[in-house]
């Protein structure tokens, strides 16, 4: 499975703008593409935010909404006069309604590559148990 | 009655009617390119999607590569082209079951043809925050030359 995905070619996927919710900041504000995944011990999401400096990526949880923003800091130098422009450069801004099992005080993220790597790990009630059969 | 006002349509008489849809054609064509205006529409069509721009010494070439890394890049230049290629990874987690999954991987490989002449011996790389920038420097001939004014 691996190996089939990584033969394929990658395709050009335009960012996608949010809509309706408007800033406060004038400028474009994009949805990252997202992984989400979970196993045994809690859920993991994955957002591609290119461009966004570790220290600039807010996460925030508030009432099982997990909001996730990245800031990018222009980088452009003033002398540079464009000649193609393929690609938009804005903010980025998702949000997620977190499922009541995650532990929110234990939530772990980490910004590598333009990456972002949010581990929630699952309360200790909600964990799976497996229920042992007793036979006489 | 009808009919006759139809065929006494004075735009008909005499004209090509061709040459009307011909106009009525380049008008759409300019209202509907009014309304792209405010979208950016991938002129390349191949990953990445790169942004291009100059100053007097340097084209600076910029594409978003999140996730990859430098080892996994491929970057040749020659005179006026620049060859982008790579391969995006992301290892499954055999154990997971998966609520989302938007990020993509594969190969990837991108030609490009700068406007001028490159010096391809000076190219600086960089990958940071997942953004591949490219400094590189002109050609001498590719350069401006300010021109002096006699007085």
């Amino acid at each position: 499975m691996a190996n089939e995905a990584q033969s394929r070619d990658m395709q050009v996927k335009g960012k996608q703008e949010v809509a309706g919710a408007e800033q406060t900041r004038p400028g474009p504000v994009f949805i990252p593409a997202v992984d989400i995944f979970e196993n045994e011990d809690g859920i993991t999401l994955m957002a591609d935010m290119p461009g966004v400096a570790p220290n600039d990526v807010n996460i925030d949880v508030r009432e099982n909404t997990l909001t996730l923003t990245g800031e990018i800091k222009p980088f452009e130098s003033q002398d540079e006069t464009d000649i193609l422009v393929e690609y938009e450069i804005g903010q980025y801004y998702r949000q997620f309604t977190l499922p009541e099992l995650v532990d929110q005080e234990k939530i772990d993220a980490e910004l590598k590559d333009g990456v972002l790597h949010l581990v929630l790990p699952k309360a200790e009630a909600a964990k799976p148990r497996k229920i042992e059969i007793k036979t006489n | 009655m009808i009919t006759r006002r139809f065929l006494d349509f004075p735009d008909f008489a005499g004209r090509n009617p061709f040459e009307e849809m011909d106009r009525v054609r380049r008008y759409l064509d300019q209202v509907i390119g009014q309304a792209d205006a405010g979208y950016r529409i991938p002129r390349a069509g191949v990953f990445p999607l790169v942004n291009l721009t100059e100053t007097k010494e340097n084209y600076i070439l910029r594409a978003e590569l999140p996730g990859v890394k430098g080892e996994d890049l491929d970057i040749q230049a020659t005179d006026r082209n620049i060859t982008i290629s790579g391969q995006r990874t992301i290892e499954p987690d055999p154990n997971a079951r998966y609520h989302r999954r938007e990020r993509e991987a594969g190969r990837f490989s991108r030609a490009l043809t700068l406007p001028g002449e490159i010096d391809r011996d000076k190219i600086d790389a960089r990958l940071t925050n997942g953004v591949l920038t490219l400094t590189i420097a002109k050609s001498e001939k590719a350069r401006p030359k300010q021109i002096q004014i006699k007085a």
